[in-house]
C-alpha cells in the first residue's frame, strides 16, 4: 500500500516539493493537499501585475484543480487544517475533515504583519497577500480615489505602483528615510524615490504612523507628529512573519519560523517545513528562489534518495515596477573590513555600488542600469577573485572582456521579435510568452520548451535577463550548486573530486558510488564522466566509445544528413603537393562532393558516407596522414605563419616551432576542442590571440597567451607570460593544457574557464610555480602516451567494424520492388 | 506476417545501435544496457537526423543533430517536444534479431 503524505499550505513552496517529489517518485505516495485559500496553486510573486492590470488571476495559476486530478491528488482547498495530532498522525481540517499520514510538509507560508494601531480593523484597511488582498485592493480602486500605503519596502512599493495605476491617488508613508532600507542604500533610495515621485506616487518620510482615522470605516491616517492623510483605502505592507501558528499548536520546535535541518525535517522527523515559513540555519527567506531549492531537497529525501542537502541561499532582489530597473544582492551596506566601489551619473539616473571584501564582491547595489546584476551575483556566489579587472568591474561584463557564455545586453529594449537564439532561432516575445504561458521558472525549463539557449549558449544571458525580467526579483539566475545533470545531484568538481579519491575506473562504478538516479545517465553526462575518467586515469581507463558523441565514436563529423567529413591532420598547416595530391585522389575515388579549406588550416572532405570511412582512411594513412580530430573535444589544429624562414618581419621559426608543438599534442582529449596558433611576429597573422593557447613571436623570445576564442563571441587572449626558448613553450604550453585538462568542466572552452577561476589562479600554478608546472607538463605527456594512436589507420584496419557497416537483411523476394 | 533475420543480437553494440536498409527505408535496431531490442525509423522527427546515430540511454535515445530524447518504445519525442518516429515490432528468439517486415512503410517508402 502507497504511503500516505499531506502537505498543508498549497503555495508556491509547497507545491513546487510535491512537483518534484512526483518526477522522482510518481508512485511512492497517496497525496492530499490542504490549502486556506480556494484556489489551485499560483504564482503570488506576480500579484503585483495583477494588482497593476497588467496581468490576470487566470495568467498566474501555476497548478490547477484539473493539474491536481490529472495527477490523483486530493485538494481540500478552502478547508484550512487547524490542528495536527501527531500522536495518531492525523490532520484535522477546518470543516472537521481528518487524514492521516506517514509523512507531512508544511508550507503555511508567512502572515502579513499588522500594527497593533487604533482602528486597524476598519473596513478599507487591507494587507498585501494573496488574491483576496489584491481583489479587495481592486474594488476599493473603484470606490474611492484616495489610497495610503504604510511601509516603503518592496511589497508597498509595488501595492502603491498598482494602486496608481488603477487610478487611485497613492501616498506611501515610510518609517525610514530610505525606501527598501534593507536592499538599497541612501543613494538609490533616493534615486528611486525621484523617479517614483515622477511617475505621481507621494512620500510622507520618515513618519511613523499613529491611528487609523474613521468611524465606520477608514478615512485617513494620523502620524506620530499629529500630521493626517486623507485615505479611503489604507493598505499594510510592513513586512511578513513566517506563519508557525499550527507548528507551534502541534509542539513542532519553533522560533521566527519552523525549525528545520538541512533535510528540511522539523523536530519531528515525519515532518517536513518548506517555503516562508522555516527558519534555517537561523535564516528566514521571502523570495521563491530559496523555497524552491528547499522544496527539491525535501523531495529528494521524502523521495527516499536521502542525499540532497540545503545549505542556504544567497538571494538578489528585484523591483516590479514597470521601466524601474533596481537590482540588490548580498550585503550592500558594507562595514569594517570592505570597501566599496561606487558609479553615480545623477543626471541618466544610474547609480552602481559594488561592496568588495578582500578580492570578492559581498554585495551589490544597482540602479538604473541592472544588465549587470546576474554577473555580479554570479561572481558573488562563485567567489570569483575581481582583482584582474576590478579597474573595469563597475563598467559591467561588456568591458572585462566576454567568453560569450554570459553575454548580457539590455533585453528589455529589445522588439518582441528581436531573434535571441540566433541557433534555434527563438525570438524574444516566443520565450517571454512560454515564461508566461507554460509558468516557467529556470534556464533549464525555458531551454526544453523554446531551445532558446540550448545549443551553443551563447545566448544564456540574455535568456536568464529575460527570465528576471518576466518574472520579477525572485528569479535566481541557476542555482548555486550546479549538478552536472539531473542524472546526478553532484557538480563536475564533487563527481571529479569522487573519482580520484575512491578510486573509481569505470563509469558503472562512478555512477554506482556516486548514487546515480538513472541506470546509465544520459547524453550530457555519460560523455562528461568519459572525459573525467580517461583524464584521471591515462593508460588505465577503458574508453567507453557508447558514451561518446558519434562525432567522436565515428571520428568525422556528423553533417545534416547524416554524411560524415574527413579532416586529416596537416601539422602546423605545411603541407606538400604529394600530399595535396593524395588528398585529391582520395576526394576523386570516393566522389567527395565538397573540398573546403577550414579556418585552422586544414582542408575539409565533406559529404562521405559513413560506410566509406574506414577506406577513405585507409587511403589517406598510405599518403602517411594520421587524423585530424576536427570532430572531437580534442586538440583541434595549431596554426601558423610562415616566420623567419620566409617573412621578412619574422623574428623565429614560427613555422617549426607550431610544427612541434603539434607533434607534441596532437591526440589529446580535452573537455572542449583546443585550438592553437603561433605567429612569427607581433603583426600576429596567425590570429594567436584569439586561441585557446597563442604563442606570438617576437626578438627576444615568445609571447604566451591563453584563453582566447574566435568563435560565438570573440575573446581576446589574456597574456600569461613570456619565455626565452621553444622547450619552454612546450612545457609551459602542455602545463597550461594539462590544468585545463584537470580543471575545467566538460563543455567549457578556456575562455569562460579562465573567467571563473580567474587568470591569477592560472598564473599562479603554469607561471609562479615551477616545480607545479614541471609536474603537470609530466602528466600531460605521460597521457599522451596512450592517446597518440590513429585512431584511423586501427579502424581502417578492421577495429570496430561493426560502427560502419549497416546489418546485413534479405528482403523476401516478393517484397522487392 | 513476414520476419526477417538481422543476425545475432551480438551483432549489436549494448548502449547503442546499427541500422538496416530495406529497399529506401532504413531502421535503426537498438540494444539498451539490459538487453532490450528496438526498431525505429532511423529518422529524428525534429529534422530527420539519424537516430541510430545517438548516445542510448535506458530506453532512450539522444539525436545527434539537436539533441531531441526519443523514447524507444513508442518512439515519441520526449521532455517538452513533441513528434514522433514510427516503430516496428522487433524480437529475439534463441539469440537472433527477428524484425517484423515492415510492409506498409516500405510501401510508402518506395
Amino acid at each position: 500500500m502507497k504511503r500516505k503524505l499531506v502537505l498543508v499550505g498549497n503555495g508556491m513552496a509547497g507545491m513546487r516539493a510535491i512537483e518534484e517529489l512526483i518526477k522522482l517518485a510518481p508512485e511512492l505516495y497517496d497525496i492530499a493537499v490542504f490549502g486556506s485559500e480556494p484556489h489551485g496553486n499560483y504564482n503570488r510573486i506576480l500579484l503585483s501585475p495583477v494588482l497593476a492590470a497588467e496581468k490576470t488571476v487566470a495568467d498566474i495559476m501555476l497548478n490547477t484543480r484539473e493539474w491536481y486530478a490529472e495527477n490523483g491528488i486530493a485538494l481540500h482547498a478552502g478547508d484550512e487544517v487547524v490542528r495536527i495530532d501527531r500522536a495518531r498522525r492525523r490532520v484535522i481540517a477546518k470543516s472537521g475533515f481528518e487524514a492521516p499520514y506517514d509523512r507531512l510538509i508544511l508550507a503555511t507560508g508567512s502572515n502579513p504583519i499588522v500594527l497593533p494601531l487604533p482602528g486597524k480593523d476598519l473596513p478599507g484597511v487591507v494587507t498585501y497577500r494573496d488574491i483576496a488582498d489584491v481583489d479587495r485592493m481592486i474594488a476599493a480602486s473603484r470606490e474611492g480615489k484616495r489610497a495610503v500605503v504604510i511601509g516603503g519596502g518592496l511589497l508597498g512599493l509595488e501595492a502603491a505602483y498598482g494602486l496608481q495605476r488603477r487610478g487611485m491617488d497613492v501616498t506611501v508613508v515610510h518609517l525610514s528615510p530610505t525606501l527598501m532600507e534593507r536592499q538599497l542604500d541612501g543613494a538609490a533610495g533616493a534615486l528611486l524615490k525621484r523617479s517614483l515621485e515622477e511617475r505621481g506616487l507621494k512620500f510622507v518620510m520618515p513618519a511613523e504612523t499613529a491611528a487609523i482615522l474613521g468611524d465606520e470605516r477608514a478615512r485617513g491616517v494620523r502620524f506620530a507628529d499629529g500630521g493626517e492623510v486623507p485615505a479611503d483605502l489604507v493598505v499594510m505592507a510592513v513586512g511578513i512573519r513566517p506563519n508557525v501558528a499550527l507548528a507551534k499548536a502541534s509542539g513542532i520546535a519553533c522560533e521566527r519560523g519552523v525549525l528545520v535541518n538541512d533535510t528540511m525535517q522539523t523536530f519531528d522527523p515525519r515532518i517536513y517545513a518548506v517555503g516562508e515559513c522555516v527558519q534555517h540555519r537561523g535564516a528566514c527567506y521571502g523570495l521563491v528562489a530559496p523555497l524552491f531549492e528547499q522544496a527539491k531537497v525535501a523531495a529528494n529525501h521524502l523521495a527516499e534518495f536521502g542525499i540532497g542537502r540545503y545549505l542556504g541561499s544567497q538571494t538578489s532582489t528585484k523591483l516590479k515596477v514597470t521601466g524601474i530597473d533596481l537590482f540588490s544582492a548580498g550585503d550592500f551596506t558594507g562595514g569594517a573590513g570592505t570597501e566599496e566601489l561606487v558609479f553615480k551619473d545623477a543626471a541618466r539616473g544610474v547609480y552602481k555600488k559594488l561592496v568588495v571584501q578582500g578580492d570578492k564582491i559581498k554585495g551589490a547595489v544597482l540602479y538604473g542600469d541592472t544588465v549587470d546584476g546576474a554577473w555580479y551575483f554570479q561572481l558573488m556566489r562563485d567567489g570569483t577573485a575581481i582583482n584582474d579587472f576590478r579597474e573595469n568591474v563597475l563598467f559591467g561584463q561588456a568591458h572585462v572582456g566576454d567568453s560569450g557564455t554570459a553575454g548580457a545586453d539590455a533585453v528589455t529594449l529589445l522588439a518582441d521579435t528581436a531573434e535571441i537564439c540566433g541557433c534555434n532561432g527563438v525570438c524574444k516575445g516566443d520565450i517571454v510568452k512560454a515564461i508566461t504561458k507554460k509558468n516557467l521558472f529556470t534556464l533549464d525549463e525555458v531551454r526544453a520548451h523554446t531551445k532558446a539557449s540550448s545549443s551553443c549558449g551563447s545566448c544564456t544571458g540574455l535568456v536568464e535577463q529575460l527570465l528576471a525580467n518576466t518574472l520579477g526579483g525572485d528569479y535566481s539566475e541557476s542555482p548555486a550548486k550546479k549538478p552536472m545533470c539531473p542524472c546526478t545531484i553532484y557538480t563536475h568538481e564533487e563527481v571529479r573530486a569522487a573519482i580520484s579519491r575512491e578510486k573509481l575506473k569505470t563509469i558503472p562504478l562512478a555512477m554506482r558510488f556516486l548514487e546515480w538516479k538513472t541506470p546509465d545517465g544520459c547524453h550530457k553526462c555519460r560523455p562528461a564522466l568519459n572525459f573525467y575518467l580517461l583524464c584521471a586515469w591515462p593508460g588505465e581507463y577503458q574508453d567507453d566509445k557508447q558514451s561518446r558523441f558519434i562525432n567522436e565514436r565515428a571520428h568525422g563529423n556528423i553533417q545534416r544528413d547524416g554524411t560524415y567529413s574527413v579532416v586529416p591532420r596537416i601539422w602546423g598547416g605545411v603541407t606538400s603537393a604529394k600530399e595535396l595530391r593524395a588528398i585529391a585522389d582520395v576526394a576523386e575515388k570516393y566522389a567527395v562532393p565538397t573540398v573546403k579549406v577550414t579556418g585552422g588550416q586544414r582542408i575539409d572532405l565533406l559529404g562521405v558516407k559513413k560506410e566509406d570511412l574506414p577506406s577513405v582512411w585507409r587511403d589517406l594513412s598510405a599518403a602517411g596522414f594520421v587524423s585530424g580530430h576536427a570532430y572531437g573535444k580534442a586538440l583541434r589544429t595549431v596554426k601558423t605563419c610562415v616566420g623567419k624562414e620566409w617573412c621578412r618581419f619574422g623574428t623565429q621559426d614560427s613555422t617549426g616551432l607550431g610544427v612541434r608543438m603539434e607533434r607534441v599534442t596532437w591526440g589529446s582529449w580535452h573537455p572542449h576542442k583546443v585550438k592553437l596558433a603561433v605567429s612569427g611576429c607581433p603583426r600576429n597573422c596567425a590570429e594567436a590571440t584569439i586561441k585557446d593557447l597563442g604563442v606570438v613571436c617576437v626578438e627576444s623570445g615568445y609571447e604566451l597567451h591563453v584563453g582566447g576564442n574566435g568563435g560565438i563571441k570573440v575573446r581576446a587572449t589574456d597574456f600569461l607570460c613570456k619565455v626565452a626558448t621553444e622547450e619552454e613553450v612546450i612545457e609551459y604550453g602542455c602545463a597550461f593544457l594539462q590544468l585545463y585538462r584537470e580543471e575545467a568542466r566538460y563543455l567549457e572552452r578556456t575562455a569562460p574557464w579562465i573567467e571563473r577561476v580567474g587568470l591569477s589562479h592560472v598564473r599562479e600554478r603554469i607561471v609562479d610555480d615551477a616545480a607545479g608546472r614541471k609536474k603537470l607538463y609530466a602528466r600531460f605527456l605521460e597521457s599522451q602516451k596512450y592517446s597518440q594512436t590513429d585512431p584511423w589507420v586501427e579502424r581502417a584496419a578492421g577495429v570496430h567494424a561493426e560502427e560502419f557497416a549497416p546489418l546485413e537483411a534479405e528482403l523476401p523476394q516478393e517484397l522487392v520492388s | 506476417m513476414s520476419w526477417i533475420d538481422l543476425g545475432s543480437v551480438t551483432a549489436l553494440p549494448e548502449r547503442g545501435a546499427r541500422c538496416v536498409r530495406l529497399g529506401s527505408l532504413t531502421v535503426a535496431v537498438f540494444r539498451t544496457s539490459t538487453g532490450e531490442i528496438f526498431a525505429l525509423r532511423d529518422q529524428c522527427p525534429h529534422r530527420g537526423g539519424p537516430l541510430s546515430q545517438g548516445i542510448v540511454h535506458g530506453t532512450r535515445v539522444t539525436c545527434p543533430l539537436h539533441d531531441w530524447v526519443i523514447d524507444l518504445a513508442t518512439g515519441c519525442a520526449t521532455g517538452a517536444d513533441e513528434g514522433s518516429t514510427p516503430t516496428y515490432n522487433v524480437r529475439v528468439v534463441d539469440g537472433r534479431i527477428l524484425l517484423e517486415v515492415p510492409v506498409e512503410a516500405l510501401a510508402r517508402a518506395s
